[in-house]
């Protein structure tokens, strides 16, 4: 995106920006982006406006809880969730608010990984390099972001359905490439023991060092992802989901719009990658194959693409689900239970896990305070992924 | 110099029949996505399901004509389930209707792992297929495959027939033109609807039953015809026929040659073919703007 671009999209949505993020805010004033340096204070006090008392707790208990439970379920439950909750942070990012219903977002994670596996330190040591973590991992975030702008690329020339259907066709494409070649991608095995490194004496594996770095790269992914979406590109981008023609018309190119989600959610998977494949050590085709593909898409519609929080309370579920729902039915059984969730969730809730918290908490608000429950429809703007598709021919 | 035609000619026959193969996976996803907009996810479970059936019904009754054609009702009627039971009632939410397809396919996919297993089913297709016929250049090559070329043929034309000539198949291009008019002139489109989605099921069950006597039934093939359909699709256009039979060939015939001539990176011609197709002509070969 050329910065022409840019300054059109800061210029031409500033006046607008009351209806950013999908849910009727108050009209933040252009102060904090020209407020003089002598007023801190008003400053600070805007900065912590929307802070409430569920963000504390929320925050409080994520930074508590690995150390009133087992190792088990600091790594592998809550490590993992936030692992898959970054990834499938990309995909509510380009479906909910771009519209684009991405089902390479795995794929883009996969290439990160296998960019650390090979330019790093993995078992097979013929074909990986043994750089220095810091380099791959630049390289790493920058091959998936760049695999990332040329999928939205290629994808971006066609609409709505299309996507799935062609972004499910490169990643399966990769899977099989990933199989068949063993001179770069080592075949059917992968690479083992690709481990994170110990940086300041610290073993990044170990359940509550990891769980400290995937939460840092959650939260950060998280809160990026909201002020984004309510900075005048998230704006614009939503304005080309819901009717690229008209923005168009205004003078913005929902191509480029379009592609630069595409580049900003592979950051983002790309990052999950990284540390996905330090969270299970090893990278195999099978970390990329369909299941993956589809599993990331289960779990962003699971929790909902109207909020970036939907994604890690999709991944959660998915995780609980995954470690104990076996239980329950036959231990390889796994895939049909999950199916048949995703199947009811897309069946009855369309907004996956979200709409339900927000239809609970309408239905509380409606019997507290019967008489303003006509005013609060009106304003309602969903995000739902009924929406999630491009109104081209309006 | 003669090996080397030899083995292009081989590699081209051997591309055109999976070309086959695709085209008849490919024609009835295709033809469900001109008219139901429907992106069916679920073909490829449509297939190995079909696939399956066919070899328990062959090798229960010992006929090998009786499994596929047990492969093409199981799959048409399952279509038909699929199109009454679950589309029917979201009509006009393509995302939905895809997303419902995907948790159909999990589920349809682990279903059929539970029952058969992961072993490797092969069919027992009848003596005088399976042998091999002396061709000029090439040499010895399977009959079957000569078959099913032939077959992929037969069911093309056939297809053709019923879409041009046939009461049914002026319904479904009139849909495939404008819903909103074909309905607005008294026809029942759901029934138009129902019987596009049996055809285009009952196509995927019989190339399973076809597919899998040239090749094999196992766990993991629904995904390769998946992919193989969505790929034929893209470069042909979607919802045409005619782009389906061309996108077989031309993706039939790189896979192989990339097998034969870059084995470990043969997946990248199919892939090349489909992001030029995007990047020059993104609706497709003959397919045209939706």
């Amino acid at each position: 995106m050329s910065a022409a671009h840019w300054r059109k999209a800061m210029n031409f949505t500033a006046a607008r920006r009351d209806w950013s993020g999908g849910r009727a805010v108050a009209p933040p004033g252009r102060a904090p982006a020209v407020a003089p340096p002598s007023a801190p204070g008003a400053r600070d006090w805007r900065l912590w406006r929307h802070v409430g008392v569920r963000h504390v707790v929320v925050l409080a208990a994520v930074l508590v809880y690995p150390w009133i439970v087992p190792p088990f379920f600091a790594f592998q439950i809550g490590g993992q969730a936030l692992t898959l909750g970054l990834i499938a942070l990309s995909l509510t990012f380009l479906a909910g608010y771009g519209g684009m219903l991405s089902l390479a977002q795995m794929t883009i994670a996969g290439i990160a990984g296998y960019v650390v596996a090979i330019l790093g330190v993995s078992g097979t040591a013929e074909i990986s390099l043994g750089w220095p973590w810091w380099l791959v991992v630049i390289l790493a975030i920058a091959a998936g972001t760049l695999a990332a702008t040329f999928i939205g690329w290629l994808s971006v020339r066609t609409e709505g359905i299309y996507t799935i259907m062609i972004t499910l066709a490169i990643g399966v494409a990769f899977f099989y490439l990933a199989q068949q070649n063993y001179a770069i991608f080592n075949g059917f095995q992968g690479f083992q023991k690709v481990l994170p490194p110990v940086v300041l004496g610290i073993d990044w594996r170990a359940p509550i060092p990891y769980y400290y770095l995937a939460l840092f790269w959650a939260l950060a992914g998280y809160f990026f992802i909201k002020h984004l979406i309510r900075a005048p590109f998230g704006v614009a981008l939503q304005g080309v989901r819901d009717n690229a023609r008209r923005m168009s018309a205004l003078g913005y190119s929902p191509v480029a719009h379009r592609v630069a989600a595409y580049a900003v959610a592979g950051v983002i998977a790309s990052i999950g990658g990284v540390l996905m494949v330090w969270y299970n050590g090893l990278i195999s085709p099978g970390s990329v194959g369909v299941s993956w593909l589809i599993n990331i898409l289960i779990i962003a519609v699971l929790g909902g693409m109207r909020h970036p929080i939907g994604p890690f309370i999709g991944a959660v579920v998915f995780v609980l689900l995954q470690n104990f729902a076996i239980d329950l039915v036959d231990r390889e059984r796994f895939n049909l239970v999950i199916g048949v969730i995703f199947l009811v969730i897309v069946l009855f809730s369309p907004d996956g896990l979200l709409g339900w918290w927000d239809g609970l908490r309408e239905w509380t608000r409606r019997r507290i305070d019967r008489p303003r429950s006509a005013i609060h429809g009106a304003g309602w703007r969903s995000v739902g992924v009924q929406q999630a598709r491009p109104a081209s021919r309006s | 110099m003669a090996d080397n035609a030899r083995l292009f000619f081989a590699t081209l026959l051997n591309g055109l029949t999976l070309a086959a193969l695709y085209f008849l996976v490919a024609s009835g996803f295709t033809l469900v996505f001109g008219l139901l907009r429907n992106v069916n996810l679920a073909h490829g479970s449509l297939y190995l399901v079909g696939a399956y059936v066919g070899w328990v019904v062959g090798d229960w009754l010992g006929s090998w004509f009786l499994a596929v054609a047990a492969g093409f009702v199981c799959a048409a009627l399952l279509g038909l389930i699929l199109q009454i039971g679950v589309f029917r009632f979201m009509p006009g939410q393509d995302l939905r209707q895809t997303m419902a397809t995907i948790a159909l396919s999990i589920i349809a996919a682990d279903i059929a792992l539970w029952v058969w297993g992961g072993e490797i089913y092969q069919f027992d297709p009848p003596g005088w297929i399976i042998g091999a016929t002396p061709l000029p250049i090439v040499g010895k090559f399977p009959t079957y495959r000569l078959v099913l070329l032939a077959t992929a043929i037969v069911i093309g034309l056939g297809l053709w027939w019923f879409l041009v000539r046939t009461r049914v198949g002026m319904m479904i291009r009139a849909g495939v033109d404008d819903r909103a008019m074909l309905s607005a002139s008294g026809i029942d489109v759901q029934k138009v609807f129902a019987i596009t989605f049996a055809i285009g099921a009952g196509l995927a069950g019989f190339a399973g039953v076809v597919g899998g006597t040239a090749l094999s039934i196992a766990p993991g093939e629904d995904t390769r015809y998946l992919l193989a359909s969505l790929v034929v699709v893209i470069v042909g256009g979607m919802g045409s026929v005619t782009g389906a039979a061309l996108g077989a060939v031309l993706v039939g015939v790189a896979e192989q040659f990339g097998l034969a001539y870059a084995p470990t990176y043969g997946i990248m011609f199919t892939f090349v073919i489909m992001a030029l197709v995007l990047a020059f002509r993104p609706q497709g070969l003959l397919g045209r703007r939706a």
